[in-house]
């Protein structure tokens, strides 16, 4: 019994991700290897890898920096009513059910040219859709909850007595957040940068309709990938797939690593 | 450090949780703060700590008024119910800490650490992890970090409560003997009368959010100055109507009366010199107590619990035997007070 489950479950793990991956890499090469460096070497695929690169590292500091933040208010912030804190937590979660593809769109209606606020940055200089800082908007977006439901379980489990602690002990926040709070949620934030990495990676929906999908200026990886395909320009799209397939798989073995030191620690 | 607090206040939302508690505490004290669970000890210590704001009321320490300090800047150590060591560092480096913080230099660092770690007892546990040590060790270790810094005022909240029984005894004499050795002013937190009355020099009662009672061990016990009080240290019984009992015939204002099981004598006749003052009663109970019985008798309508020594004529259920109530502890609504047995006052100065 035990053995058909297992049988069954690398079944339907070679169906979902072994066999598209082969395909993948069949593709990308299908010209030799010279066709899938030709694929990349593109202008138009060289800056769509830049741009994702830089959308991921921007987007995954600014989640570092905030996720973490809204985690310690959601747990901590007992001055906060219960029903606001209850409001906020809801919304964090609002990514996971509203479609990317929804919430790209709902940047652009609250922050395009249009609108009071997008026009206002306009006029300053600040294109915000359409553009590089709306990408970043559109990626947060669906990559916060990622950061915050990772750290909010460590956090409600430490309590707050270690750090009352040490501030009997004369240590003031700055200290007391490096050398007691960070050492303790240190691995979930390790989690949630690797989720949030692998996700901002691969989105593509909410990049879409923000990003308007403009050649060598806001296209993404996956956007280029997108496009490739609707021009009929297979072997190049499995090329940059296949690059980004290997980025997550790494990242994914990554986590697992990562995971067997913090049992071992 | 002389530590004086006045008037102090605290709600927690709708729940009044300490009510105008004055207290002071002379230089180099124990004192422990007694009273069932939920009366408000905790919060008084942390409101001292600075981890809680008081609603009104002022706490001075040293003549200055540092309510408004940061607990950074208290001069305190607190010893927390549940130790909060830091688990990801050593025994080592909890300790080291709060010297840390003081910016110390390392070879400074290392001989006080190394000196606290002597004094606790914990040689050879310095490279441990908290979740490598006992319970008892763990204490020690909360112990050692926070006398770490020098603090003015040791703050412990309930520094036994999860240490079984029998090291706990080890524990409270080793407390007393290193809290008298460094000399620090310190506050205990206990809901053990037992660890109270052994460990303190005075003893804080503390019920409902206020200060019931304030003195010595000793006072509390001869001199309890609510009923609550005299209900809470020591063992009793409540008598309702005392004037039925011999000797207590004139108490006419007492609704009620408190009778510790030592207030009581029992035993037949040949054993009391003052036999007129005694009260005839049956043993209903007979419960042995490893160094002595305890015994229930019922006098009247009332059953009253005493000791008897195992060197004398051991007694039956059902037997009947003369009780001698020497005092009794009587209240009613308004007032209370300690009532010797009448009769045997008057038999005394007859005999004189
Ligand atoms: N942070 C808090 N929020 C709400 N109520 C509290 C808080 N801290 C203590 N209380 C309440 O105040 C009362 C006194 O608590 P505490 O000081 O912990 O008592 P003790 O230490 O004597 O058991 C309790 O009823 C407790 O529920
Ligand atoms: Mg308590």
């Amino acid at each position: 019994m035990k053995r058909l489950w297992i049988t069954l479950t690398w079944l339907v793990f070679s169906i979902l991700i072994l066999i598209p991956l082969v395909v993948l890499a069949t593709g990308a090469f299908g010209e030799g290897t010279s066709g899938f460096i030709k694929a990349l070497a593109r202008p138009e695929a060289l800056h769509a890898l830049k741009m994702t690169g830089l959308i991921v590292l921007v987007v995954t500091l600014l989640n570092g920096l905030f996720g973490i933040m809204m985690g310690i208010y959601l747990v901590r912030a007992t001055w906060l009513s219960r029903r606001l804190r209850q409001l906020f937590n809801s919304i964090v979660d609002l990514p996971y059910a509203v479609s990317p593809v929804i919430g790209g769109l709902m940047i652009v209606l609250l922050l395009g040219p249009d609108t009071i606020v997008g026009a206002f940055f306009e006029q300053i200089g600040f294109k915000v859709v359409y553009a590089f800082p709306g990408m970043v908007i559109a990626t947060l977006f669906v990559t916060f909850p990622l950061m915050v439901r990772e750290v909010m379980p460590v956090l409600q489990e430490l309590g707050t007595d270690q750090e009352q602690a040490a501030s009997t002990l004369g240590a003031y926040s700055w200290r007391t957040f490096w050398q007691v709070t960070w050492p303790s949620i240190r691995w979930a934030v390790i989690y949630g940068t690797i989720l949030t990495v692998a996700r901002s990676l691969g989105e593509f929906g909410a990049v879409l309709v923000v990003s308007g999908n403009i050649i060598n200026k806001t296209q993404t990886a996956t956007t280029l990938v997108y496009q490739d395909m609707e021009n009929f320009n297979v072997t190049a799209a499995n090329g940059v797939a296949l690059v980004l397939a290997v980025f997550s798989i790494g990242l994914l073995l990554l986590m697992e690593r990562a995971k067997k030191r913090k049992e071992v620690h | 450090m002389h530590i004086e607090v006045r008037n102090l206040d605290k709600h927690f939302g709708q729940f009044h949780a300490v009510k105008d508690v004055s207290f002071s505490i002379e230089k180099g004290h124990l004192i422990g703060l007694l009273g069932p669970s939920g009366g408000g000890k905790t919060s008084i210590l942390r409101m001292l700590a600075g981890l809680e704001t008081p609603d009104s009321g002022d706490i001075v320490f040293h003549g200055q008024r540092v309510n408004n300090l940061p607990p950074q800047e208290r001069e305190i150590g607190f010893v927390f119910q549940n130790y909060a060591l830091f688990k990801h560092m050593t025994v080592f480096e909890n300790i080291a800490f709060g010297l840390k913080v003081k910016k110390l230099k390392k070879p400074a660092i290392r001989e006080r650490v190394q000196e606290l770690v002597e004094l606790t007892g914990l040689s050879g546990f310095e490279n441990r992890y908290p979740h490598q040590l006992s319970g008892g060790q763990r204490q020690r270790v909360a112990f050692a970090r926070a006398l770490a810094p020098e603090p003015q005022l040791l703050l412990l909240d309930e520094p036994f409560a999860a240490i079984d029984a029998k090291i706990r005894q080890e524990l409270r004499t080793w407390l007393r003997e290193l809290i008298e050795r460094v000399g620090i002013t310190s506050i205990f937190v206990t809901h053990d009368q037992d660890e109270a009355i052994e460990v303190a020099d005075e003893i804080m009662i503390i019920n409902g959010g206020r200060v019931e009672q304030k003195g010595t061990p000793w006072d509390i016990y001869k001199q309890p100055s609510t009923p609550f009080v005299a209900s809470f240290i020591g063992e009793s019984t409540i008598i309702e109507d005392v004037n039925r009992l011999k000797g207590f015939e004139n108490s006419s204002q007492a609704s009620r009366a408190l009778i510790r099981p030592e207030y009581i004598e029992i035993g037949h006749a040949g054993e009391f010199r003052l036999l007129s003052a005694t009260e005839k009663g049956t043993v209903r109970h007979l419960h042995f107590r490893g160094s002595q019985w305890m015994v229930e008798v019922e006098v009247g309508a009332s059953r009253l619990i005493t000791y008897r020594s195992l060197e004398k004529e051991t007694l039956e259920v059902g037997q009947e035997v003369h009780v001698l109530v020497h005092r009794a502890y009587l209240f009613n609504e308004e007032e209370s007070w300690i009532a010797e047995n009448a009769l045997k006052a008057d038999n005394v100065s007859m005999f004189i």
